[in-house]
Order: structure tokens, then sequence, then C-alpha cells
């Protein structure tokens, strides 16, 4: 199970509160290590909320667990991540003369690892409800 | 003031009205917090949001030392004179960040730089750069949030979430508050959410649209020639992904509307395009004023990453990524951009202020700074991964909670912070004062040929 997408990381709200509460600490850690794909690209690669995953590309590669999104929430192709240490391996130093690293929109390998435990308060995607 | 407890123990409790909360560039100056004066933490801080809220009730006096060298305690004044040493010895010192502390710290940091022909450069260069590049190129139709409040009917946000990352825009400034010219709040505005993702900004939105990932620029450069008398393009939905009909229906309510405003993030400043993003949306901002008045501002992430480019920016007349190594300020963003000096292996020497490169840095940044080729030194309220990778650390209080100053609020407009009680730590202030004046002392004595210039 193995596949590409592209990735765009941005701020959350949860990434906000958990660096309030401490960059080394383990809740702002499970934010920023949480990868969030489409419904349609979850199923097309054969993924489940909490499933372990790898991301790389050709600067770093980096472990991540998936969280399923509900349908229309991500473009399909795309998959979202809090800004943190995991999503800064995957950054080019490149600036094309701006200071500012492309830090959205590059295409990353996904690939499964392993079965994540689910929290029991997971909900399944409105779709797979049916 | 003294309290009773639920379980009747007396507290030392003090109310703090009006305190400003520093945690994103909203600013917020409304907040009252209850402070246990005995305990030294904020047990309430009504009005503040969830980002808000965290920012102050997780906020203690850690038990730790204020100075480190390789991990081991020393004191502040033996911390500073291995940083000004550090600063004067190396070949192309930086600096960089400044975004979380106020005014009077950062006053101190363009001086230090120019005394030892070193490059300044706050975390403006990976937020709104490209935006403060494209302000120089095109100009800033401007405002104040008081103004949107007041009179703004048509609300934009573009490539940003401020549901998630400025909780309270919305309530405090331009979507629901209740305005002299906007008396029935959101009923008086249309608000408009352009993403390419559906974030919770989007719930809050009259029109979203979803957005073609990276098409940003297409739109906005459709919208400009649609303000010179262009038709939009038929195959609009194939470029952008917007039908013809919705793109030429919002430009008709930018067009109509009373006051138009735009706020823009970093959807526009991080993806493909950069700065011609920025420059594209202030530019159709400009020309939306041949029909009705129309402003952008960008939204600011840290509490005083405004202040940061207003300080900088009055000191050495440019925003970020400034280098004093032929003894006068030289702006050149790609060159003297902390991301650029680190990623090409030029700094061999980081001061960094408030801010932590070592986790949101891109690898090959960090995989520098890290190594033993970048003295690192980190001055911060709080343990990060810069300040652990650090040689020399030095713990400072937190603006805003235990110290007062200045910050810049996201459009310009300087606030006086109301701190809720003291703490062990220096502040920033304090150390940057001394700093500076062992950095220019060394530099006098090794006859450095601008080390008496005045700054104000």
């Amino acid at each position: 199970m193995k596949g590409q997408l592209i990735l765009l990381p941005g701020r959350s709200a949860k990434q906000g509160v958990g660096l309030n509460k401490g960059k080394l600490k383990e809740e702002y850690i499970r934010v920023t290590t949480t990868l969030e794909v489409s419904f349609e690209d979850a199923a097309e690669l054969g993924l489940e909320t909490a499933d372990i995953v790898k991301i790389s590309n050709h600067i770093g590669e980096t472990e991540v667990q998936v969280k399923v999104l509900r349908e229309g929430k991500l473009p399909v192709g795309y998959a979202f991540i809090p800004y943190g240490p995991p999503s800064s391996n995957l950054f080019d130093g490149e600036t094309c003369g701006t200071g500012m690293p492309a830090s959205k929109g590059m295409t990353i390998d996904v690939e499964f690892i392993k079965k994540g435990v689910k929290k029991k308060t997971a909900l399944p995607p409105k779709t797979a409800i049916g | 003031m003294s309290v009773a407890s639920k379980d009747n123990k007396i507290i030392n409790e003090k109310i703090v009205e009006n305190a400003t909360c520093t945690f994103c560039g909203c600013c917020c100056d409304d907040i009252t917090l209850t402070v246990d004066m005995d305990k030294k933490v904020i047990t309430k801080a009504k009005d503040a949001c969830v980002l808000g809220k965290s920012w102050f009730l997780n906020h203690v006096i850690e038990d730790k030392p204020i100075a480190r060298i390789d991990g081991k305690e020393v004191s502040l004044d033996e911390a500073i004179d291995e940083a000004a040493k550090i600063l004067m010895e190396a070949k192309f010192p930086i600096l960089y960040g400044m975004s979380d502390t106020i005014c009077e710290a950062q006053r101190q940091c363009a001086p230090i730089m120019d005394d030892c022909g070193g490059t300044i450069d706050t975390t403006t260069s990976v937020c709104h750069g490209p935006s403060g590049m494209a302000f120089q190129g095109v100009g800033e139709p401007t405002m104040t949030l008081g103004e949107v409040k007041n009179r703004a009917d048509f609300v934009m946000y573009w490539g940003g979430n401020p549901a998630e990352a400025h909780p309270r825009h919305f309530a405090r400034y331009a979507v629901t508050p209740e305005g002299m010219y906007t008396p029935n709040g959101k009923d008086d505005r249309t608000v408009v959410i352009v993403d390419v993702r559906h974030t919770k900004t989007a719930g809050v939105a009259d029109i979203f649209l979803q957005l073609k990932p990276g098409k940003d620029f297409e739109l906005l450069w459709m919208l400009r020639a649609a303000c010179k008398g262009v038709d939009i393009p038929n195959d609009c939905k194939d470029i952008c992904g917007l039908d013809k009909e919705v793109v030429e229906d919002l430009f008709q309510r930018m067009k109509n509307c009373t006051y138009g405003v735009i706020f823009f993030g970093m959807g526009l400043t991080m993806s493909r395009g950069r700065h011609f993003n920025s420059g594209a949306l202030m530019a159709l901002a400009t020309d939306l004023n041949e029909f009705t008045h129309f402003v952008a501002k960008p939204a600011r992430g840290h509490g005083n990453v405004t202040g940061a480019d207003n300080v900088v920016s009055w000191q050495t007349g440019y925003p970020f990524g400034v280098n004093f190594s032929r003894g006068h300020p030289r702006f050149n963003p790609g060159e003297f951009t902390t991301v650029d000096t680190l990623s090409r292996h030029e700094a061999d020497a980081a001061l960094i202020i408030a801010s932590d490169p070592v986790a949101n840095f891109p690898k090959p940044a960090i995989d520098h700074i890290t190594s033993d080729k970048c003295k690192l030194i980190s001055i911060d309220t709080k343990n990060t991964p810069t300040s652990e990778a650090a040689h020399v650390s030095i713990q400072t209080s937190t603006y805003g909670i235990n110290t007062g100053g200045t910050v810049y609020r996201m459009d310009d407009v300087p606030i006086s912070l109301r701190p809720a009680f003291d703490s062990p730590f220096p502040s920033d202030l304090e150390v940057l004062t001394k700093l500076r004046k062992k950095v220019n002392e060394l530099s006098k004595k090794a006859n450095r040929p601008y080390a008496t210039k005045k700054y104000i």
C-alpha cells in the first residue's frame, strides 16, 4: 500500500493549544504527527484512521498517524498536516530568492507501515456509515 | 485582593482588566485575567479564545536555570559574555526571530547585528515575507481593524484559516461585531472564504469558494482583468476550479460593496508564486478602488511579528533579511533570509530570539543550525527544540504575562501590555540590552568602524 499525495502543511487550533502546553510534550507531538487524508484517497490507499504511515520525499521522511476526513473536507490527492518537526523534515531549503521555503504543495510518497490503535471516540467517515 | 476558595482557603487573588493576549496577531486587549498570586498562575482568562486560554492558563514559572552553556547552569552575565564572544568571533553571525517579544526588546537587535557585521531577520521571512516584498512592489491598500468593524460590508478571507489561527478575528473585528455602519453585524456583511481546504473557517462563510490548489494567482488575475473590463474566461473552471458564473458573481459583489476588505494568509505566501500571489491580491484591492473602497491586509500569526517588521523597518529601512557586513543595511530576501543563510551553510553563529527554527525550519536549515559548524544561542521563554539544542541558552520571562511593553496588532496599531505577575526570569529587554552593551564594547575594542553609530 503505497501512493503519492500532495502535502499542505498548515496551522490548527489543536497545534496552537499544544505548543502553549509545551513543544516537547505529548499533546503537541501527537497533533503534529497526524496526517489528514481525504476519504477517497484513504480508500484507494487502503488506509484507515490511526494507521501509521511513512511519508517521504527527496528531502527526508517521517512516520505519522493517519486521520481520514469526511468527504469534501480536503481535495482528492491532497493531505494536510499541522506545522511541526515532522512536516519540517520534508521542507526543501530552496526559497527561490524569497526567503520563504515552498511549504505547501510538495509531493510526498505515502507508505503503510502498521495498524494503529483507534481511539474509542473516533467516528467513521459519513459515507462509510451509509 | 484576598478571597476564599471553595474549600475555604484564603487565596491572594489579583484581577487584571483589559489584559492583552499576545498569542496571535489579533492582540485582543479585552481579556480579564484572574491570577493566583501565591501560586503565580493565571486561573481564569475571561473572553479569551481557545488559543488565548491555553496561552494564559498553561503559563507556569518553571523551575530551571536562567542561563545554561552546553546544558550546564551558569550566571546570566557568563552566558551573555559567551554569546557576545561568539557573535564577535563569527564570520557570518545571524539574528533571527523577535516576533514573540516586545518592541522595546526588538529595538536592541539591529544594533547588535550592526556592531558585529551580521544579518538580522525576523520570522516574517517564513510567514508574510513575500507579502512584505509585494508591499514594496505594488503598495499596500491598508486600514485598521476598527475601520473594518465599523464599515466593512464585504469581508473576504483568502488562503487562511482564522477560525483556528485567529479565533476572535470574526467576533471582534470582521464578521459578527455591530459597527457604526454595520449595525446588524453579520447580517450587514457578505463573508467570502477562498481556500483549497474546507476548513472550520468555511463554516462562517456566506460564500465558500474551493479553489484548485496553486491557482490563486490565476483567479486573482482574472478578477484584476475584470476590473479593466475583460470578461471572465469560459474555461474558468478548468483554470481554477470555479464556474465562470461564480467568479462573475464574486466580482459583482466586490465591485458593488460599500467597503470591501480581503484578509489573506499563508496559503498565498507559502505556495508557488509567493510574492506574486500577495502582490496580485493587493493590486486587485487597489484596482477595486476604481469602483468602491477596498483594502487588504495580511493576517499575521505571532503576537508581535508586526512590531518586529515595524521596528526593523524604522531602524534599517527594511523589514527583514537585512545584512550589515558592509557597514550599512542591505536588504535581499533569498540572500540574507535565515532559511537561505542556514541551508547554504553560511551562518556560523545564530542568535535566536523567541523563536524555534529547529522545530519549524526546512530540514537542510535544521541540519546546519544544529551542527557544530554553527554556534547556536537561544533566548526564549520556554523549552523548545531550539533552546535544547543551543550552546548558550537563556530563559526569559513572558511578554504580556510577566512583562509589559508595546506590541503591534496585525493592523499596525500599537498596544501597551498589562502584565499579570512577576517572573524570576529576566525580561528579553534586560537580556538584550546587556548583550547589546557587551557586543558594543567588544566591537569598539576590535576597532570596528561602525561601533559608535547611534540608534534610536
